[in-house]
């Protein structure tokens, strides 16, 4: 019986293992063989030792990919997530018509990022977008948004935070699992708005919280179709990501060789980063039920 | 949060003249209904609509089918190097498939997929992504396992409790998967660029990217066409509005 429960099981799991060999292990050890060669997609490759692998050091376009990158994640994860959690905590009520207004913070989230890109860049329009004639009215400076390389970042960014919709839901859920009756018996206490936040939201929350964390860092990390869209990875490259550069080097400059050694970059990058924050902040997320699986 | 729409809306509906009017204003005065006949006509887009289409439909085949069978032999059958497995089912949801484009273009290369649909529709039959997989197992754990046991000693395989079973009462999960596939399809740019190469076979995201390289002045009509790309989207979500929430209320996000 235990033969044939394995086979049963092995049979129902057997697409997603035959697609981690096929998606995932095989495309590893090709990107493994093509980092030590160089190949334009038309002719053979040629064997190349480890210049690919050299060029990463004296490139001068990955650290400015990888600045752009960094600085676009570590900018708009925090904020977006004190953006939605903020949001969430508002909308966390029983108000008539609340659900409006719920549905008007989501639906930026679900809309396609290249109408969004789109629709974006006419609004960061130096001469006639709204951003800018809504600055202007109010008196202040007309802003090259994407003109400049020290503005076109910002615009990228808060761009992203029109998206907070998203995490904004995740958390609305997490907070409506939460028994009122923890927050009843803190008020008899005494506990305050802040007291409440700190003491009961906070720990109750924080599985969700990392939960968006993780999923923002990741998110961030691939950021792509606004760089190649509205700014085309510049003014001077300041938009240049990571992906987009892989992007370009691979399927534009047709150097497959240096676009695996940067995706090997991404990949570790990314292990590294899910690694850090597992170790560091996961062992400090309250779990109501230790050791559930 | 809901201006930027109005303002799509209201600037693909104004003249070439009036778009660039400073103040602007809110409501176009008047309304030009041609720029969305414009924009649909300067691209083949019905076209491209009818291609994101097939490869959204066979998405969502693909991932329902091959993430419920996935995600039902780890939420109820115990064989061996399970937890193994399902470990390698969480680590590839924290992986992008971004760090395997350039090795699958290889592959997708050898196999003579490139310029067709394949690419973008025949992986997701394997798997159907890590993330389905983890939320269909944990909504199949909230089923009583007591009437799966019922079946069993009535004689029914494994294969009929998934199918007579699961399936059936897994129908809010597996409504919410497919949304946020078929989402996920409409919405892809990187997959059809590097795999689509002849216009014939473009989708819309494909089709509003060209838009904004050949026509950076027509705002009026980038607008429209943005605005065309939005709308199914629009009404996917007022008719199926509670899935979007219950996918993740129901999930749980603890295990």
């Amino acid at each position: 019986m235990t033969f044939r429960r394995n086979v049963t099981g092995y049979l129902f799991v057997s697409p997603f293992i035959l697609g981690f060999i096929f998606w995932f292990l095989i495309p590893a050890l090709i990107a493994l063989y093509l980092s030590f060669h160089r190949w334009n997609l038309i002719s053979e490759p040629v064997f190349v030792n480890f210049s690919n692998w050299q060029r990463l050091f004296t490139d001068p376009l990955l650290p400015q990919a990888l600045k752009a990158t960094v600085l676009y994640t570590v900018i708009s994860v925090p904020v977006g997530l004190v953006l939605s959690f903020g949001l969430a905590t508002l909308l966390n009520n029983q108000l008539p018509g609340i659900g409006v207004f719920r549905t008007v913070f989501y639906l930026p989230s679900i809309i396609p990022a290249v109408a969004s890109a789109a629709l974006w860049a006419w609004m960061f329009n130096t001469e006639f977008g709204l951003v800018n004639v809504i600055i202007r009215g109010l008196g202040g400076p007309k802003i090259p948004w994407l003109q400049s390389p020290s503005w076109a970042l910002p615009a990228i960014i808060i761009i992203s935070l029109w998206n907070v919709g998203g995490a904004m839901i995740i958390f609305l859920a997490g907070l409506q699992g939460i028994p009122d009756i923890y927050y009843e018996a803190a008020e008899i206490d005494g506990a305050g708005r802040w007291t409440k936040l700190r003491h009961i939201t906070l720990p109750l929350m924080s599985p969700v919280i990392f939960f968006n964390l993780v999923i923002g860092f990741i998110n961030s990390f691939q950021v792509f179709i606004a760089g190649y869209l509205i700014t085309d990875g510049g003014p001077v490259n300041a938009t240049l990501f990571l992906v987009l550069y892989i992007y370009r080097t691979g399927f534009r400059s047709l150097d497959m060789g240096y676009a695996a050694v940067m995706s090997w970059v991404l990949f570790f990058i990314l292990i590294g980063l899910s690694f850090l924050v597992f170790r560091y902040i996961g062992t400090r997320v309250y779990y109501e039920t230790p050791g559930e699986g | 949060m809901i201006f930027p729409f109005i303002w799509l809306v209201s600037s693909s509906l104004k003249s070439q003249l009036e778009i660039f009017e400073y103040p602007p204003n809110l409501i176009p005065n008047p309304p030009v209904f041609q720029n969305y006949v414009d924009a649909m006509t300067f691209r083949p887009f019905p076209l491209y609509f009818w291609n994101s289409i097939v490869i959204a439909t066979l998405n969502v085949i693909a991932v329902v089918t091959s993430s419920s069978l996935t995600a039902y032999g780890f939420a109820r059958i115990r064989f061996w190097g399970r937890n193994f497995w399902f470990g390698v089912v969480i680590a590839t949801l924290l992986l992008p498939n971004i760090v395997t484009l350039v090795p699958q273009f290889v592959i997708f290369t050898r196999l003579g997929w490139v310029n067709s649909i394949a690419p973008l529709t025949i992986p997701l039959f394997f798997g159907g992504g890590a993330f389905n997989v983890f939320l269909l197992r944990q909504f199949f754990r909230t089923i009583p396992e007591e009437l799966c046991d019922a079946a069993r000693i009535d004689g029914c395989s494994e294969f009929g409790i998934y199918w007579r079973i699961m399936l059936p009462l897994s129908r809010p999960a597996l409504i919410t998967v497919s949304i946020f596939t078929f989402l996920a399809a409409w919405n892809d740019l990187i997959g059809p660029l590097v795999y689509l190469r002849t216009p014939e076979t473009y989708t819309v995201a494909i089709g509003l990217a060209q838009f904004r390289g050949a026509m950076t002045t027509r705002w009026d009509l980038q607008m429209a066409a943005a605005a065309i790309m939005v709308l199914p989207v629009i009404v996917l979500f007022f008719f199926a509005q509670r899935y979007f929430i219950r996918g993740i209320v129901m999930t749980g996000l603890k295990g």
